[in-house]
This record gives structure tokens, C-alpha cells and sequence, in this order.
């Protein structure tokens, strides 16, 4: 079914084969719905894009989402790093239970996530009446989508730098401190720049499935247009309601974002290795 | 002269001191409490963050008893839902494994123009929002869809129907067999199967008995991820299937059903059931990721 | 003497049973031994002696279970690394990847919160003195192995440590490059006079620039002292056959003389311990000369082999029936014109003396029991 392909020889033909096939599938399976989509969406000119992209609800969304990512990547790299770092340096009991776990919310299907997190602080629950006591909303308000986020993208930032950290070698870091740095210093001067490539890579993935997330969202954040409406959910919405063109632009936008997430996460892979000895 | 009774300490035998016997010492542990500190506050919030919402979950689907966690199981809605949601990954499944393993073996052994780009196509899925997904599904074989007039001639349903949620299915799950079996197929090298085929063997012989087992570990996890990502998929089968009860409804989309119809028992015992499996999934993956590598796979 | 440098008494240190099946071992076992300051001294071993543990003691990196440490006559046995002002080279530079060579270096002063004048002008010195003057804005990728080093030799000094430690400082670069380091780090050490102590296993490169050897296997001081010391007196079975061969010959005194079968040996320096007596002599392979013509200080002998190692020769000679090993310079071999089968007169230029009363026999056995021979 396949052959090596030999230095400086043409492909022999079960290649050619396979290369067809290859094609064939990603060219039907990605490439035909994507040109669908965007053919529609600039079908009847770039002027009616825009201007379904600047309904205030079409806006709103899309700041919404980019906003809430946003906050939810600066947390995330903080505590990924962290908890990396604590996977990687220390040792503690059931450690390797908990290095299992962390790829939970990659497993759970996004709507048992939302589900969890509405009953978990929905106004039935007694997490959720105490901090509606003190004012604070996190069902079908803001805080809310964040936690959605923060869950289902936990382990990007965590598994990119889990590896780096592991091979890093210890000599820079032990030639810090034989130079008078403290621990902090250490970790800020040596260690930081060493694995800040691993946890912009991570940060951007996470950023990259935050935009798109759905079904997490639409549960813990509902369906309330102007407020707590994510561009994936108004999509949804204006489907259901037949209005799909009005969707188009929301959703152009979205791909676009994914395109350049993903050019500049092979930029970064390059970039983070400009240093390599 | 100066090291004298330096020498002398060295060179006469010694017994080995006992461990029991050395005394305490008291080096300077700076930072002691600074290392638990961070430790502790990585703990609570994973624990707070993943693991207390996945408790209650367990909680409240047996929290009136195994009875109504079985019953709401049975009805005809549901059992059809995990019988679609069966259906569909098993395709799903096996399609992409083909598939993905054809495109891995191009990519990793072929070289030709526009082999980068056909790459960055294949991570493509995971960048793009379900919804959209499934949206892209309706325009291209919808009604008007470039591909729905013709199947629409033909008298098939696509969209709104289950091949419409199998396509966007197979979309959403599409690289993780090539993205998993590719690097493992890099570091072996083609050294093995040149030599098997100097040796005589057939081409197919060669795939069977040399690569296929080399890469298995890796196989063997982008399939579980492939099917961990098609049990839950729901943006995209919610846009294209329409959500209809009994006809075309997945597991998750019947979550969500339940939920909106505020049948709780009904939401939080499917969503036990698809819980378990996924840490089911979770267990395997975690036992194979040992043979693949050290976590580097899931993320490049 | 000018006082110590470093002191180091009774270390020990115990490394606990490992994950993956790693026995419990004792990596330190009360070593000590001291520096007197402004000397450079080599900790020589072979791998797994525990040499590079107890450096990296007494730079702080690792917790001994027992023992104190001095720098410069103060107790820092409790004191964490980061403030004990030593400077450290590590085998694979361990320079920081990120940051320029100018960044390197100024690093340790910038720790320590210099002014920027004082910074920039002791940088400035460090690249000098170290010969990269003009590298400042280069990364570690853009430099040879030989440069890295140099420049992780110039951080390590910039920050005026009062002790310099480098483990297997040269173990990274090929022999040639090698070579010429470790030369030029005894001269960069004549002019920088900072108290230094050198990890290696390479036996020449210790004996070419140490002041003093400390020989340390499995754990234990096996023996301190000048190169020479130790290359002419070596104390133990092991000293002894890690820094090489030895020819035995077994003598007899008599009257003051000392005879090889039926021939005098006439050494320089060679006293004969008692009237009567049998001896053994041991006469390393550098110490065997031949020379074309007899006299009344040379044995007759003939060779039997003859082996060009790159940059010396190994003869074997046949003097009375015993073999003995001879070994010269490239120099030395091409100037003699040396063939196999050659009869040839044989002078041994220094050499250790064994009595006992008790025989040949009695001695070759003590001689065994110490290690001195196989």
C-alpha cells in the first residue's frame, strides 16, 4: 500500500495513487466546504458581508468571544505554566492520577461540560446561591463563558510546555543561581524565555478553540443576544431562525481568525527555535 | 607538608557509615514553603476548575437512585440516540483511520509541491468552530448546495438526516490519526521498509508486516481520539441534523433536548453515560501516550 | 602560605535508591582535602568517582550529609549557593541561550545590582581577557565549543568570585581544542590568581596544569599531592595503575650495590637500603633511556617490538631475560633511528626501591597487596 520514495526517482505509481487518494479526500472533506461557505458569504458582493457583519448583535458576538478568550488565554497560560511546572519539578502523591486527569476536558463532550457547570453553579445549586448572595453572576452572565473556556482549553498551555520543561537542562538554570540569582530571577531570566515559545504555541491553541467553542457556552451562557451571545452561538441562532446569510459574515470572520491563528503558530514553531545551539 | 593527614584519612579503609547512623542535618531549605505554596494552589485550582464539576456530575445523575438513572436511559429517544451516536463514530472512526493512514504515509514519505500546504489543510478541522462546520455542511449540500442539488435529484437526504451528521462528523475528527501516526512515522525512518523490500517483499507486505506495527502506538491513539472526539461532537451535528428526536439525534444532541424539555434525570444520566465512556477513553489514552511519547503528540 | 582557600572536611554524601531500580550509593565518602588559595588544583578520577558531586558540594549545588565546607576561612557548609560567591564552569557551558555574550557575562553583575559604569567596564575586561573582544553581540549558536567555554569562564569571573569551580570544563570539545584550553587556562589562571579547583578524568591534562592532584575513586581520596608526588610515590593500587605501567625488576643488594642478575645498576639517586638484601625496583616506562653505545652504567638488551602510537613510541626490550616497557616521545624515537632486533644499552634514569628481608617473593607480594603492580 505504500513505498518509500526514493531519492531523486520519480514517485512510482502506488504513490501516485496514494498521493490522488490523499488529495482527493482533504480536497473533498476540507477544501470543497470551505470555498462552499466563502463563495456564498461574498456571493452577493463584499458590501452585503459587511454589512451583516455590522448588526450590532453580529458585533457584539464577535468582540464577545474574542474578549472572553482572551481573558480565559491570559489565565490559562498562568495556571498551565504553573501546573506544568508543579508536574514536571515536583514530586507528590498521586501525581501521575492527576497528570491523567489533566486531559480530562479534552475527552468530555463539550455539552456534558456545559451541563456540569450549569448545575454546578446554576441558581439551584448552593454554589450558585451563595454567590448570587454576593452579586455574583456566573450562569448565563459573563463569568460564566470564561469558566466554560478555562475548562475545556486547561490542558493546551499544560501539555506544550510539559515536554519543554522536561527536557530543559538544568545547567542554565543551576549556573543562574551559582551567579548570586534568587529563585525568582532564575525563573524570569532563564527559565522563562526558554519555555515562553511552548506557551505562546499552547496559549494560541487555546485561543484558537475558545473562539469556536459551542457547546459549553450555549449551556452555562444561554442564548441572550447583547449579552452573553458568542459568535458560535449567534451563528446557531440565526440558523434555527432561517437566517442563515446573516450568519455568513459572523462566520467568515471566525475562519479567517483560525487561518492566521494557525499561520502564526507555524510562524512561532520557527521562531522559538532561532535560539537552539 | 600540608595534606598529610589528608592522605593518611583517605587512604585507610573505611567501614560504610549506616544511614540509620548519619545525623539530621539541617542544610538551609530555602524555599520549602514557597514550593508548597504553588503546589497547593495548582491543586485546588485543578481540582476546583476539572475535577469538582465532574463530581457533581456523578452526584447528581444517582442522586435519586439507580432506578431513574436506568429508566431514563430506556426511553425510545434515548436508546436511539446512543444507538445513532454508535453508528456514526464507528464510521467515523473507520473512515478516518483510512484514510488518515493513507495521508500520513504521504505526508511523512512523499515529497512533492505543495506538501506544506496540504499539511496545514489537514489541521485545518481544529481550528474551525463546529457551528461553522456544521454550517458549512448546509451550504454544500443543501438544497441549493453545490453537491445538495444533485443529491437532492437523486432523491437523498443529506442535511438534516444522518449522512449530513456522519459528513460533519468525519470533518470535526479528521486530523488526529494523520496528526498522531505522522511524527511516529518520521522517526522511524524509511531504513526498515527499504529493507524489507529489498529483501522481496511486496509493497502490501511491506505496509502490513513493517509499518503498520511500527506505528501502532500512534495509531492506536489518534484512533481513541478520534473516537473520543466523535461521541461528543454536538456544534456541528446540532447545525445539520436539526435535532430531530427519534430520527436524528446523537447522544449529546438528546442532552441537550432533555435539558431545554427540563427532563434533568434524563440530561444527567446520558451525560453519566457519555462521561464514563470519555474517561474510559481517557484511561486508554493516557496508557498508550506511555509508547508514544512524553505528551508531545497531542500538542505540536 | 597565604592561607586556604577552600576547605573541605570529611564530606560525605549518600545518594537514596532511585525509581528505576538504582541502588542506594555512597557517592561521597568522607572526603576531605584543602586548596591553598590562589592555587589550581585538579580533582582527577574516573567517571563515577564522585569527583563532579564533590564540587558541585562545595559550590552548593548539593546538600553533603556530613561534613563542613570553607571558603576563604568562612563556614558556608549552611549557606545556599546562590551566596557563596563562587564561580562555576560547567562541562556543557550551561551558557544562557537567550541572551548575547555580552548579556552572559554581565549577568552575575547585574545580579548584584552593579553600577552601570563599573558593568560595562568589567565586561569589557572579561572579553579581553578571555580574547572574544568583538563577540559581545553573538548568541551561544553562533559560537564554537571553544568560545562558548571561554565565555562561560568570563561570566563565571566577572562577578569577582573568591573561588573558581570548573567540572570537566573541556570534556565537551575534541582533543585538539582541548589541548590548547586546558594550556590556556593555566595561563589565564597565572594571571588571574583566583583559587581554582578543576574537575577531570583525563590524567595528562591534570598532571600538564595542576599545582596539586587530588585522586579521588569511588568516593575516597586516594592520594594528594604535586603531579610529580604522585607520578614517582604513587600510595596506592589504584593511583598507581590509573596514571600507568610500571617495569618491576627484581635485584639483589650487596655491599651497597645494587644487582640486576649479573650486572650493576648504576641509577642517579639510587641508594641501596641495606648491605645484603634482595630489592625490588620499580622503574616507570618514561625513565627507560637506550643509547648505541655500552657503558658501565647501561645493561645490554635487544628489542622486541615496536609500537608508534601517534605521539610516542612504546618499545619492548629483552634486558637479561626480562621484558621491559620503554616509552619515548615522537621526537626522541625518530631522532634514534630505532629497528626491531637491535641490540641496544639500556639506562634507567630514576626508580623506586622495595626491601624486605623475607625475598623477592615477599616483597612482589607487598608491592601486589599495595597495587603498586598487577
Amino acid at each position: 500500500m505504500s513505498s518509500p520514495t526514493i531519492k531523486g526517482q520519480q514517485a512510482s505509481r502506488p504513490e501516485l495513487v496514494n498521493r490522488s487518494i490523499a488529495i482527493g479526500y482533504i480536497g473533498l472533506m476540507v477544501v470543497l466546504p470551505i470555498l462552499a461557505i466563502s463563495t456564498q458569504a461574498v456571493g452577493e458582493g463584499l458590501s452585503r458581508l459587511w454589512q451583516d457583519l455590522i448588526q450590532p448583535e453580529a458585533l457584539f458576538s464577535l468582540r464577545l468571544t474574542f474578549l472572553m478568550a482572551l481573558i480565559m488565554v491570559i489565565l490559562n497560560s498562568i495556571t498551565g505554566t504553573a501546573t506544568a511546572w508543579v508536574m514536571v519539578r515536583y514530586r507528590f502523591p498521586g501525581q501521575s492520577l492527576i497528570n491523567a486527569l489533566i486531559d480530562l476536558p479534552f475527552a468530555i463532550p463539550t455539552i456534558v461540560t456545559g451541563l456540569m457547570l450549569v448545575i454546578l453553579y446554576g441558581p439551584q445549586s448552593s454554589i450558585g446561591t451563595f454567590l448570587t448572595a454576593h452579586g455574583v453572576e456566573v450562569i448565563y452572565a459573563k463569568p460564566g463563558i470564561v469558566l466554560a473556556l478555562l475548562f475545556v482549553t486547561f490542558p493546551f498551555v499544560v501539555r506544550a510546555v510539559q515536554p519543554v520543561l522536561m527536557e530543559m537542562d538544568r545547567d542554565m538554570e543551576e549556573a543562574a543561581i551559582t551567579l548570586g540569582a534568587k529563585r525568582w530571577r532564575v525563573f524570569f531570566r532563564v527559565v522563562l524565555p526558554s519555555i515562553l515559545p511552548a506557551i505562546l504555541t499552547g496559549a494560541a491553541q487555546a485561543f484558537s478553540r475558545a473562539l469556536g467553542e459551542f457547546g459549553s457556552v450555549v449551556m452555562v451562557a444561554g442564548n441572550i443576544p447583547m449579552k452573553t451571545q458568542v459568535a458560535p452561538v449567534f451563528i446557531y441562532g440565526e440558523i434555527e431562525s432561517y437566517n442563515a446569510r446573516g450568519a455568513l459574515g459572523v462566520s467568515m470572520v471566525l475562519l479567517a481568525s483560525s487561518f492566521v491563528i494557525l499561520l502564526l503558530l507555524n510562524i512561532m514553531q520557527n521562531w522559538g527555535r532561532r535560539h537552539d545551539v | 607538608m600540608m595534606f598529610e593527614k589528608a592522605m593518611t584519612e583517605g587512604l585507610r579503609p573505611k567501614s560504610l557509615p549506616s544511614a540509620a547512623g548519619q545525623s539530621l542535618r539541617m542544610f538551609k531549605q530555602d524555599g520549602v514553603w514557597g514550593k508548597r505554596l504553588l503546589l497547593g494552589a495548582v491543586l485546588i485550582w485543578f481540582g476546583f476548575l476539572v475535577l469538582l464539576p465532574v463530581g457533581e456530575i456523578v452526584l447528581d445523575a444517582l442522586s435519586d437512585g439507580v432506578i431513574p438513572f436506568l429508566t431514563a436511559l430506556h426511553t425510545p429517544a434515548a436508546r436511539h440516540a446512543f444507538w445513532l451516536t454508535l453508528w456514526i463514530t464507528i464510521v467515523s472512526v473507520l473512515i478516518n483511520t483510512f484514510f488518515g493512514l493513507i495521508l500520513a504515509l504521504v505526508l511523512a514519505q512523499q515529497k512533492f509541491r505543495g506538501k506544506t500546504f496540504l499539511n496545514g489543510l489537514v489541521d485545518l478541522p481544529l481550528a474551525v468552530s463546529p457551528v461553522v462546520a456544521g454550517f458549512m455542511f448546509i451550504v454544500l449540500f443543501g438544497q441549493q448546495g453545490w453537491l445538495g442539488r444533485w443529491f437532492e435529484q437523486g432523491g437523498i437526504q443529506i442535511v438534516f438526516a444522518v449522512p449530513g451528521m456522519v459528513l460533519a462528523t468525519i470533518f470535526v475528527s479528521l486530523p488526529f490519526v494523520v496528526r498522531e501516526v505522522v511524527p511516529v512515522l518520521m522517526e522511524c525512518g524509511l531504513e526498515q521498509e527499504e529493507a524489507a523490500r529489498t529483501l522481496g517483499a511486496s509493497r502490501w507486505q511491506t505496509f502490513w508486516r513493517i509499518t503498520l506495527p511500527s506505528i501502532r502506538w500512534g495509531l492506536a491513539y489518534g484512533v481513541t481520539l478520534t473516537t473520543a472526539r466523535s461521541l461528543g461532537e454536538f456544534g456541528a451535528v446540532l447545525v445539520v441534523s436539526g435535532s430531530i428526536i427519534g430520527r436524528t439525534q446523537t447522544a449529546t444532541l438528546h442532552i441537550h433536548q432533555e435539558f431545554n424539555d427540563f427532563h434533568f434525570q434524563g440530561a444527567f444520566s446520558a451525560s453519566l453515560v457519555l462521561a464514563a465512556v470519555s474517561f474510559l477513553l481517557l484511561i486508554i489514552m493516557e496508557l498508550v501516550k506511555k509508547h508514544v511519547g512524553n505528551g508531545q503528540t497531542l500538542v505540536r | 602560605m597565604n592561607g586556604m582557600g577552600i576547605i573541605i572536611k570529611n564530606i560525605s554524601k549518600r545518594f537514596p535508591a532511585g525509581k528505576d531500580g538504582q541502588e542506594e550509593f555512597l557517592a561521597v565518602d568522607h572526603v576531605s582535602f584543602e586548596v591553598p588559595k590562589g592555587h589550581l588544583v585538579a580533582l582527577l578520577g574516573p567517571s563515577g568517582s564522585g569527583k563532579s558531586t564533590i564540587l558541585r558540594i562545595v559550590a552548593g549545588l548539593e546538600e553533603p550529609d556530613s561534613g563542613d565546607i570553607f571558603l576563604q576561612e568562612e563556614d558556608v557548609t549552611f549557606r545556599p549557593a546562590h551566596e557563596r560567591g563562587i564561580g562555576f564552569v560547567f562541562q556543557h557551558y550551561a551558557l544562557f541561550k537567550h541572551m548575547t555574550v555580552w548579556k552572559n557575562i554581565a549577568f552575575g553583575l547585574e545580579v548584584r545590582k552593579s553600577c552601570p559604569q563599573e558593568l560595562r567596564g568589567r565586561v569589557k575586561k572579561l572579553l579581553e581577557l578571555v580574547q572574544l573582544k568583538g563577540y559581545e553581540d553573538r548568541y551561544p549558536a553562533q559560537l564554537s565549543g571553544g568560545q562558548r567555554q571561554r565565555v562561560a569562564l568570563a561570566r563565571a569571573l566577572a562577578p569577582h568570585p573568591s573561588v573558581l569551580l570548573l567540572d570537566e570544563p573541556f570534556g565537551a570539545l575534541d582533543a585538539k581544542v582541548r589541548r590548547n584550553l586546558s594550556s590556556w587556562l593555566r595561563r589565564l589562571h597565572d594571571e588571574v590568581r583566583i583559587t581554582s579547583v578543576f574537575v577531570t578524568h583525563d590524567q595528562e591534562e591534570a598532571f600538564e596544569i595542576a599545582d596539586e592532584i587530588v585522586v579521588i575513586n569511588r568516593g575516597r581520596v586516594e592520594q594528594i599531592g604535586t603531579p610529580k608526588d604522585i607520578y614517582d610515590h604513587p600510595r596506592s593500587k589504584f593511583v598507581a595503575s590509573f596514571i600507568g605501567q610500571v617495569n618491576v625488576l627484581e635485584c639483589h643488594a650487596d655491599n651497597g650495590a645494587i644487582f640486576f642478575g649479573p650486572e650493576r645498576l648504576m641509577i642517579p639517586g639510587l641508594k641501596s637500603p641495606s648491605a645484603k638484601g634482595e630489592v625490588v625496583l620499580l622503574i616507570r616506562p618514561e625513565n627507560v633511556d637506550v643509547s648505541f653505545e655500552a657503558g658501565n652504567d647501561r645493561l645490554p638488551g635487544d628489542i622486541k617490538d615496536i609500537r608508534y602510537r601517534g605521539d610516542r613510541y612504546e618499545i619492548d626490550l629483552e634486558v637479561e631475560g626480562l621484558k621491559i616497557n620503554m616509552k619515548k616521545d615522537k621526537v626522541y624515537g625518530e631522532n634514534l633511528n630505532l629497528a626491531l632486533g637491535q641490540r641496544v644499552f639500556v639506562r634507567f634514569r630514576r626508580c623506586s626501591v622495595f626491601e624486605s628481608e623475607e625475598g623477592h617473593a615477599a616483597i612482589r607480594a607487598k608491592l601486589q597487596s599495595l597495587g603498586y603492580i598487577e
